[in-house]
């Protein structure tokens, strides 16, 4: 976090930005806005869920600030102060309950009979006793009764 | 030589076909692939690294201490679970950290040591004694096929950790495709992400699917029959981000994607169907040029 008083506005992140070019993401902004300690410009924006991490920014930065990085933490504090968007909580959810982040039904499972691959892949989905490791996990970290208290 | 393939979410629930590519060209260059059994999502690391990095790095390494338990580095056939399981690695690195999520694994029965680590099926793949053996059992010619590489994001970035190649100027998957006697295209934006990262393709699919239009028209005007790429996660967002588009009225025509394990099922003259080319969205039209 610390190399973000590095910034010198020079807004090569922003020119580099793919996300940038089809929303109102400015990642230039962003850093500022941090550098300025004004919170909710940052946590309250959807601007900042518009990144897909691609780290274009944080490889291009001449002060080599760790932009994306710092992207991930800021979200961290927005998700914990409960700005977390529905389709991410639905993910968290799948995750805490089946230790993988999609859905596996009926159809998925056709699919990989349809190509020689054993009807239910080895993962947690096989093995009750690791999902019970994810969901014990899940509580150690502190992360279930986070996303439990988003949904209330 | 001795891998505990690690599946991800992506290939074994969604294009099943990725993973099945993956083992039968394993089985033919006799490299074995272990089970990593028991393994939880990676967890993805645009989206849970958003959610809570703690909870991300813990369930990484325990993956991790899976494969450790076998004497072998985990392989993924996908851009996310390499990042958050070789970033996780790497962060381990520092014995605090490193002691900080042995105290919790401890308490789910689990111990990592680092003592293996994570491999990029393209870093397999690329080692030499495995490439000429590939080159060696070369049997349906690529020849006049044109193709547009998507490295994706995070088999490259960030550099510092993934320590590759050049994340501005690739070619490792551009040479492969010209070993293999097809003709790799460069495009507009070549270097840009598939659109889905970073939670995007779950938290706003419209703004995922501006990249992959973007992405595809590049490729397109540049004149490429398919597009290969090393991500299960990419594809997915490729080939169903392509369908969306179609049905939006979005997109006229659509380019077919593949995993580079796919593409090397091909020039090794294995049938399309057994590498699950079929469960592809988007058709594979080239096929019938071969």
């Amino acid at each position: 976090m610390k190399t973000l008083y590095a910034c010198i506005q020079c807004g090569t992140c922003s020119g580099s930005c793919p996300a940038g070019r089809y929303t109102n993401l400015r990642t230039r902004l962003i850093v500022r806005n941090i550098q300025l300690g004004l919170r909710e410009n940052v946590l309250g924006s959807d601007d900042l869920w518009a990144c897909t991490t691609c780290y274009t920014c944080q490889e291009r930065c001449p002060r080599n600030i760790m932009i994306t990085d710092i992207v991930r933490v800021a979200r961290n504090i927005a998700f914990e102060e409960g700005h977390a968007k529905k389709p991410h909580l639905y993910v968290a959810h799948m995750f805490i309950n089946t230790g993988h982040s999609i859905k596996f039904a009926d159809e998925h499972r056709k699919l990989r009979e349809s190509v020689n691959v054993s009807s239910v892949p080895p993962t947690v989905l096989s093995y009750p006793e690791a999902m019970e490791e994810i969901s014990k996990l899940t509580e150690l970290s502190g992360f279930k009764k986070k996303v439990l208290e988003r949904e209330g | 030589m001795k891998y505990s393939f690690f599946l991800g979410c992506i290939a074994p629930l969604r294009y099943p076909g990725l993973e099945a590519a993956t083992r039968l060209l394993f089985k033919e260059l006799g490299i074995e692939l272990l089970d990593l059994k028991g393994a939880s999502c990676c967890p993805a690391p645009g989206v849970f690294g958003s959610f809570d990095l703690w909870n991300w790095l813990l369930v990484a390494a325990r993956n991790l201490s899976i494969a450790e338990e076998q004497n072998v580095d985990a392989m993924v056939i996908c851009n996310g679970c390499y990042a958050t399981l070789q970033e996780a690695y790497h962060l381990l690195g520092k014995p605090e950290r490193l002691e900080a999520v042995n105290k919790v694994l401890s308490q789910i029965g689990r111990n990592y040591q680092r003592r293996t680590g994570v491999k990029h099926v393209v870093e397999v793949l690329m080692q030499k004694e495995v490439w000429d053996k590939i080159l060696s059992l070369k049997k349906r010619p690529l020849g006049g096929l044109k193709i547009a590489v998507h490295y994706g994001c995070h088999y490259l970035k960030p550099s510092k950790v993934r320590g590759h190649e050049s994340p501005e100027t690739p070619y490792h998957i551009d040479n492969m495709v010209k070993d293999l006697g097809a003709e790799p295209v460069e495009y507009v934006d070549k270097l840009m992400c598939c659109g889905a990262g970073g939670g995007v393709r779950s938290g706003n699919s419209d703004e995922a699917r501006q990249f992959t239009l973007t992405k595809i028209e590049n490729a397109r005007k540049a004149g490429a029959d398919l597009i290969v790429h090393p991500c299960a996660f990419c594809h997915f967002q490729l080939d169903t981000g392509q369908q969306e588009l179609l049905d939006q009225g979005l997109l006229k025509e659509p380019l077919p994607v593949i995993l580079i394990t796919q593409l090397i099922g091909l020039a090794l003259g294995m049938k399309p169907e057994a590498l699950g080319l079929n469960l592809n969205k988007i058709p594979h039209n080239y096929l019938s040029r071969l």
